[in-house]
Order: structure tokens, then sequence, then C-alpha cells
């Protein structure tokens, strides 16, 4: 209430706007704030750059001293790529290669999948009502806060073990070993609450015209859905497309969960978390490897940042 | 191999071939319905698989950890409340409880906190895209890679020897001449796991609220000026109470990211040295000492501590949709 | 093609509640009953929110009455009406289409092959008035000729029935008055029954045969009028002079002020009202 008295106030002396601004700018800035600023971005550069130095170096380099004396001594070496990527070093058999190859399998249906069922439920819920739609979706959005350690454990046995009353098999077992059914599975499953609850506020505020003139003219929901609805929701797709593409890629979790680590199937993630703890003292070998898993979202970050962002900040509660 | 990688590539592709085929087949048939069936058959062939998911994949599961948490280790026996005064009573969980405890307290507000001066002083900065994304950047990294660039810098070598970790080579430097080995030094550890929770969540704690700052109207701030707010006061008294919601927002969802925590502590040190947490030492329970039981309680307890900060999280977002 | 029956629009005694966001039920339209005939051109007015849209929804199959029943061609609607066709304010053309994809995406939704669509959307385009724009999207065109596209995909079709809601509610008074005799022309070649909501009572009775006047909320028919202009009318804007057009466009105003005043009062709240009293 107070504020808007102030305003009101303000707005009866607009000769004075001009010189107020810059006050308001010159109030925080400072040369001390440059220095700020500066000195916390260097301080959350530099630990990536050591990163990315001494994946490049020699391993003599790397194991006698400091990345920082690279900067002196300049040796540059492709070497530890080729060999985490394919011999793996170190007693391991394959390199990381297969497990790249699995993050990328796993990545990309698990984002496609729950893209697409979570915007046939969306247009059901927003555009199709029927008695009790406003429950299911309440319910829908209401389970975005069960964290899925919750489900964890029954999910992998009915994976597993599949689902019996009797003799009678309600459910299949997937089947675990090496294949990445699980794991997709479990990615769409738990991708559902969140992706139904925003795709959902994007496509109830389509224009009902366009909707409703395609239904007039013939066309099923099936086809509305296709030819009108989810072009119309390209935008909302996008965003939650690399917010679900990222979370995946970047899933421990999951991943160690429902592929057990194993080579067929586990993705880059599970396989790093395990090379860090067994191959400590090699570090040659394990920043090359946590080079080549950043490098892809890295890629989408700097090339999309938009819609990197939207993405990000529209689906940062999940989990 | 790489006949290996056509092979699981393939299937891939053909997984979602298959998945889009079908769908598009459904479409396409039941698009000759007419009437009254077309539109049941379009709530149940659209919004079907979707429950169906949500069921299988959550609600009977969730129902099911708590079923099993009441049970021993290969759900034979009923304990009642057993797990649950386990997990209260033992004192390797406490440390755990403990732990997460410091971790929710603590990463959140710092990160919130860190993210606000930024955002603050940013934004009157020329360049200022330059370092947003610069800061903004870990955000995109996994939490596995981020514990990998952080324990490379927590890395420990005889103070003897040349350093490769940097943080013990600055402290080298500047004349400390044996540093720890700082992952094995409880409580510091701790501390340092959450450095790099920080490092990852800041920026976007910034970014969020430097939208929210820049949201703010201008005729606010100056009107402000012109009663005679300077600096601080002005920071306090405007800026501050313009954006509680949002930093509230910002809050519960890093928090709600540090309960879940385990990603980082499986990658440093795998619960050992005293930085055990709760999501951590669940997986535990469940994969290696296979005890469904007590994983189930813990899980049960995760859940219980998000509840309220997702509902508080979801009714300040709703409640800043609407002034705007 | 319309059959002489086929295309008689019958409402009887339909009402229609909403559950409210608040739980409570809400009653739009309420025993609402009349008759459009084949080939008739019906306009109906009404105060805003007396339940128009939701009228022209029921007959279209995109809801269903709470109580009563509406028929098309002696049929009871049940899912959405085959043959119809619909306009509204806003034109419902898809922005990433070409104009003529927009005008051929009526015949493809029902089945027709792509090349038999086209040749028929660029037939209807030239009908309109736009041969040359074919290839144009809707953000190119002036609010004029996306009327005009929009026109066409509501005629392609050619409907029985064609349903306009406030089709020209967003035109200039020019544009309108052009848009308005275009209609007028194409309908007389076609004939459909027409079902014409509009804010704008000169539009009405220089357009229709029959204008329904309906009751604020819950809506309810307060009177059906027959418009005895002759037939073809000519222009829209000469046809206002015409004594008979101001005797019967002064009969039905009368009817609707009352309501209108009494819509107004509600939806601009109590205190407004109460000022006004005291
Ligand atoms: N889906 C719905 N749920 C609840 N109430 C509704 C719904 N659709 C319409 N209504 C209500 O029914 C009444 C009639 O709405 P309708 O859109 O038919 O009015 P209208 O006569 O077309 O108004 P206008 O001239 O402003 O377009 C309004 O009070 C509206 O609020
Ligand atoms: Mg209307």
């Amino acid at each position: 209430m107070a504020m808007l008295t102030r305003t009101e106030r303000k707005r009866s002396e607009p000769a004075r706007t001009a010189p107020t601004r810059t006050g308001v700018r010159r109030a925080l800035s400072s040369p001390l704030s440059t220095v700020a600023v500066l000195l916390v971005t260097v301080v959350w550069t530099v630990p990536s750059l050591g990163l990315l130095v001494t994946s490049l170096r020699p391993e003599q380099d790397v194991a006698q001293t400091g990345w920082w004396d690279f900067f002196a001594h300049p040796h540059l070496t492709l070497a530890n790529y080729h060999d985490v990527l394919f011999n793996g070093g170190f007693g391991v058999s394959d390199g990381l290669m297969p497990y790249l190859v699995n993050s990328l399998a796993i990545t990309v249906p698990a984002t496609i999948f729950p893209i697409v069922l979570a915007s046939m439920a969306a247009y059901v819920l927003a555009w199709i009502p029927f008695k009790g739609s406003d429950t299911i979706f309440f319910v829908f959005f209401a389970l975005q806060v069960v964290p899925l350690q919750m489900a964890l454990v029954p999910l992998l046995q009915l994976f597993s073990g599949g689902a019996h009353i009797g003799s009678l098999t309600i459910f299949p077992a997937v089947g675990m070993g090496g294949s990445y059914a699980p794991v997709w599975i479990a990615h769409t499953m738990f991708a559902m609450p969140l992706a139904v609850f925003l795709l959902h506020n994007f496509i109830a505020q389509l224009p009902r015209d366009l909707i409703e003139a395609a239904r007039v003219d013939g066309a099923s929901h099936f086809r509305v859905f296709r030819s009108v609805v989810l072009p119309l929701a390209t935008p909302a797709l996008a965003s939650f497309a690399i917010f679900q593409f990222l979370w995946v890629w970047n899933d421990l979790l999951v991943g160690l969960t429902f592929t057990g680590g194993a080579p067929e199937s586990a993705p880059m993630p599970s396989r790093l978390a395990q090379l860090s703890g067994s191959f400590g003292d090699h570090w040659e070998i394990l920043t090359a490897g946590a080079f080549v898993s950043v490098v892809i979202p890295l890629v989408v970050f700097f090339s999309l940042q938009r819609y990197f962002v939207r993405g990000l900040l529209a689906g940062s509660v999940k989990g | 191999m790489w006949g290996d990688t056509s092979i699981k590539l393939g299937n891939t592709l053909g997984a979602v071939a298959g998945f889009l085929g079908v769908l598009l087949l459904l479409f396409y048939l039941a698009g000759f319905a007419r009437g009254r069936l077309s539109r049941r058959l379009a709530i149940l062939l659209l919004l079907g698989p979707a429950v169906l998911l949500l069921l299988v994949g959550i609600v009977v599961p969730a129902a099911r950890t708590i079923y099993l948490s009441l049970y021993n280790e290969d759900s034979t026996k009923f304990l009642g409340f057993g797990n649950y005064t386990w997990a209260f009573g033992d004192s390797d969980i406490h440390q755990v409880l403990l732990n997460t405890l410091l971790w929710i307290v603590i990463a959140p507000i710092l990160t919130t906190a860190l993210g606000l001066v930024l955002a603050l002083l940013v934004d009157r900065l020329r360049g200022q895209a330059v370092y947003k994304s610069l800061i903004f950047m870990p955000m995109a990294i996994s939490f596995v890679g981020a514990s990998i660039i952080w324990k490379f810098v927590y890395a420990y070598r005889d103070p003897s020897q040349p350093q490769i970790g940097l943080l013990s080579q600055i402290c080298m430097w500047f004349g400390w001449h044996n540093p720890p080995n700082w992952i094995l030094s409880h409580p510091l550890n701790n501390f340092l796991l959450m450095i790099i929770m920080i490092w990852v969540q800041t920026g976007f704690a910034m970014v969020v609220l430097s939208a929210a700052i820049k949201a703010i109207p201008e005729d606010i701030t100056e009107a402000a000026v012109l009663d005679g707010a300077q600096g601080w006061r002005l920071f306090a008294n405007v800026t501050i109470p313009m954006i509680r919601s949002t930093i509230i927002v910002v809050l519960t969802t890093v928090m709600i990211t540090t309960l879940k925590l385990f990603d980082i502590i499986r990658t440093m040190t795998g619960g050992n040295f005293g930085t055990q947490v709760l999501a951590n030492e669940m997986y535990n329970q469940a994969f290696t000492e296979f005890n469904n039981g007590r994983a189930g309680a813990l899980a049960v307890l995760l859940f219980l501590a998000v509840v309220p900060l997702v509902a508080y999280n979801v009714a300040m977002l709703r409640k800043e949709r609407e002034v705007r | 093609m319309a059959d002489a029956n086929n295309g008689r629009i019958e409402i009887e005694g339909v009402t229609k509640r909403f559950l409210t966001p608040g739980g409570e039920v809400f009653t739009a339209i309420k025993d609402v009953s009349f008759t459009v005939e084949p080939g008739q051109f019906c306009a109906v007015v009404g105060p805003t929110g007396c339940g128009k849209s939701t009228t022209l929804g029921m007959v279209s199959g995109l809801d269903r009455p709470s109580e009563g029943t509406v028929k098309v061609g002696g049929k009871v609607v049940d899912g959405i009406t085959d043959g119809v066709s619909f306009m509204f304010q806003a034109d419902a053309l898809l922005p990433w289409k070409t104009v003529l994809a927009n005008v051929a995406l009526g015949p493809i939704f029902k089945g027709a092959s792509k090349a038999e669509a086209q040749a028929r959307a660029r037939d209807w385009l030239r009908r309109v008035g736009l041969t040359g724009f074919e290839d144009r999207y809707p953000h190119q065109l002036s609010g004029g000729m996306r009327k005009r596209v929009a026109m066409a995909a509501a005629l392609i079709n050619e409907p029985k029935i064609l349903m306009m809601d406030e089709p020209f509610g967003a035109l200039d008074v020019q544009t309108k008055a052009i848009m308005s005799n275009e209609l007028l022309g194409l309908w007389e070649q076609s004939r459909p029954a027409v079902l014409f909501i509009t804010h704008d009572l000169d539009e009405a009775v220089a357009l229709a045969d029959k204008v329904v006047v309906m009751t604020s909320s819950p809506g309810t028919v307060k009177a059906v009028y027959d418009i005895d202009l002759p037939r073809p009318r000519g222009s829209v804007q000469e046809i206002r002079f015409e004594p008979r057009f101001l005797e019967l466009q002064h009969q039905i105003w009368d009817t609707l002020r009352e309501e209108v005043e009494r819509a107004y009062a509600r939806t601009a709240g109590g205190p407004v009202t109460e000022g006004k009293a005291a």
C-alpha cells in the first residue's frame, strides 16, 4: 500500500526522473563490486579449466606437476582421450566408448517417450473435460512431490520379477540383463508428473478457436492433437525436451539402479562415479572421461542458452 | 566394437520408431470412430498411457515402499515401526541425519545469498552476459562431472612432493606447508562437499533472482530514492521485500535438490569418512545391505522431509504468478 | 449441395449448466427453444455472457446440453455434427501454414486427397478474391484478407450449416460492411442455414431473415423477429436507410436495450449501480 502512494507521488514529478535513475544505478555500483564479481567468476571457472588442461597433458606431466605448471611447460596431447575412450587403460577391458553409446541410447528415447505421452495426456486434461479430469490433473500435479527414492526398490523388483497374483502374471518381467528398456521406462515414469503439469499449463492456453474450428471441420481428437496442438506447443515442447535431455544425460541414480552398472547398458555417469573411486590416481584418464561426459551438455548450454535457461527454470523442482 | 555400437543404436532408433509407429497407427484407426465413441476413445488412448505409467511407476511403488518399511530386510517378518526406531536410534544413522540437516541448512542459504549478491552486482557491469554464462555454466554439468572437477581441486599429495591439487598448492603459496588430506578430514570434508553443491547451484539462484530484480518496476525504486533511500537501505527496504517470494522459491528449490543429494557423495567419498547423507544411505541399505525394510524407512523419511518444502514452494510460486 | 431438409436446426428446451471452479452450479442458458429452417439466415443478439456461444457449441456438437435436445436435419446431435462449419471472431488460421494450405485443411480433415483439396482451395480463394495470395502466410495479410481466407476455409466443405460467432467483430466499420456484402453474395450461391451471432443490431437486421433476442443470464429466448426485407438485399450500407429497416431496428432495440442494461449493471459490479442509485 505504501508502495502505491509513493509511486503516485513520483509520477507527479516527472522532471526528476532522469537524474534519479542514474542515482539508483550508482548506489550499488562501485569498483569494489566489479572486483568481487570478477573474483567469483574466476573461482567459478578455474576448477573447470584445471579439468580441461589436465585432460590434455601427457601422463608423466600430470603425475609429476600441478596443472598450472602447464602454462610454463605447455605439452599438449590427445592420447588421454584415445585411452579413455577406447583402451580404458589400467586393466579396464574397454574404454568409456560403450558407456558413451549407452548414454546416447538411453537419453534419446527417455526424452522422446515422456514428451509424447505427456503432451497427449495434457491435451485431454486441457481440452476434453470429463467427470474426474480435474481430479486426475490434481493427482499428476501432486505426485511431483514424491522423490524417486520412494519408488526405486519396488520398481526394480517389478522389472526384474514381474508382478503376479497367485499364478496369474499381471505384469511380465522386463528382463534386466543388459537391456535399456528398464531405464527408458523408469525415466519416462518419473518424468510424467512434471511433464504433464508443465505441458498442460501451456496447452490449456492455446487459442480455443483454432482447436474448435478443426474439430467442427471433422478432424478427430487425434488429428487435432497431431496437426494443431503439437505444432502450436513447440516452444513448450522444446523447453521441456532440453530439460529432460540434460536431466537424463546427467542422471546417476536411475541409470545406476536400473542397469546395475553393467557395461552393456550403464550410462557414462555411473561409470565415471565408479572410476572416480578406483582410479583416483590417474587424473589424466579421469579428467578426460569427465570432459567427454560434460561436453554435450556444455554444447547444448552455449548454443541454446535461452531455451536452456527456460527449460531449467521450468523444471527445477523435479526429482 | 563398432558392430556392437551400431546394433545398440539401431535397436534404440528401432524402439523410438516402433513407439511412434504404434501410436500413429492407433491414432489412425481410432480416428474412424464417430460420435460418443470417438470422445471416449480419445480420452482412453491419449490419457491412458500416462495414467498407467503413473500408477505402475509411482503410486503403487510408493505405497509398496511404505509397506516394505514396516517389514524386515527380506520382507518376511513384520516389524511395525522397528525400522523407524532404528533410523532414529542407531548412532551411525545419527551422523547421517546430522549431516543431512547441515546440508539442507547451509548449502541452500549460502547458495541463495551468493546468488542474490551476484544478481545485484552483475547487472551493473559491462559484459554481464559473459560473467553470467560462466557462473551459470556448472548448472549444465552433471553432479558426477562436478564432483570429479572438485575432487581434483582437493587432491592430496605428500607435502614433500610437488602438489597436484589446487587447494593444497594455494595453501602452500600462502605459507601453510602441510595442508591436510582434505577429503579425509572430518568434519571439514562435509563443508568441502557442500562447496560443490554451491558451485553448481549459485548460477541458478543468480539467474532467477536477477530476473526478479529486473521485474521490479523502476517507479518503485525511483520513488524510494526520492524519499531518500540509498544503497543498503534501498536494498533492505525495497529490493528485498519486492523479491521475497522469489528468494523463498530459490531457497526451497535448492533445499529439495540438496535433500535428494546422492551423486556428489557417491562420487566423492561413497559415504565414507563421516560424510554420509540420507539419500545415499538409502541407496546403500537397498543395494549393498539388501535391507529393503530400512531402505524403505529412509525413503519415507526423505519423502516426509520433501513434502512440506514442495508444498510451500508451489504455494509461493502460485502467489507470485497471481501478483504478476 | 445442401439437401432441402438437411439443414434444419431444432433447439428444443435446451438448458446448459456449468460447474464453476468454486464448485457451484451455474446455469448459462435455460429452456432455450428456436428453429432455423434450411437455407435460413438467423441472427442471434443478446447481452454479453447470455450464452450465445454456448448455444452454438451445442449445435456443432462441441458441447452437449444438460437438458433438452438439439436436432440437426431431424437427428439428435451426438458428437461433432456433420456438415457444419464455424467462423470465429479471431480467424482460426494456423500460423505455420500458407493461405492455400489453411483453406485446404478442411477437405483434408474430411479425407480428400491433397491434390484435390488444393484444387478446391484455389477455386475458393479465387471466389473470395485472393488469387495470387496462395503462398502467403496469415501474418502477411491484412485483417480483411485474413477474414476472407477464414470465409473460404469455412465454406470450402460446402456446409449445410454455417455458424458464425461475431465473425466481423474485430473489423473496422468499412471493412465490416465490405465483408458483410461478400458474405451475402457467397451465401446466396450455396444457401446453407446460417446461425450468426453479433452484438451489432444493424448488422443482424441487414443480413438476417430472422433475429433471435436473448435475455441475460440465465440466457433465455426473449423474442424472435422475422425480417421481411426482400432479397437480394444489395448493399448493407444502403439498406440501413430504408424505412422498413429502421422500423424493425427500433422495434428490436426496444426489446434488447432493457436486457443489455440489466446485464451491464450486473457485470459492472454492485458498487457502481448502488452509487448511481444513491
Ligand atoms: N466452460 C465453462 N465453464 C463455466 N462457465 C462457462 C463456461 N463456458 C461459458 N460459461 C459461462 O456461461 C455464460 C455464457 O457464456 P457464453 O460464452 O455462451 O456467452 P456469450 O453470450 O457468447 O457472450 P459474449 O457475447 O461475450 O461472447 C457466461 O456467463 C460464461 O461465464
Ligand atoms: Mg461469445
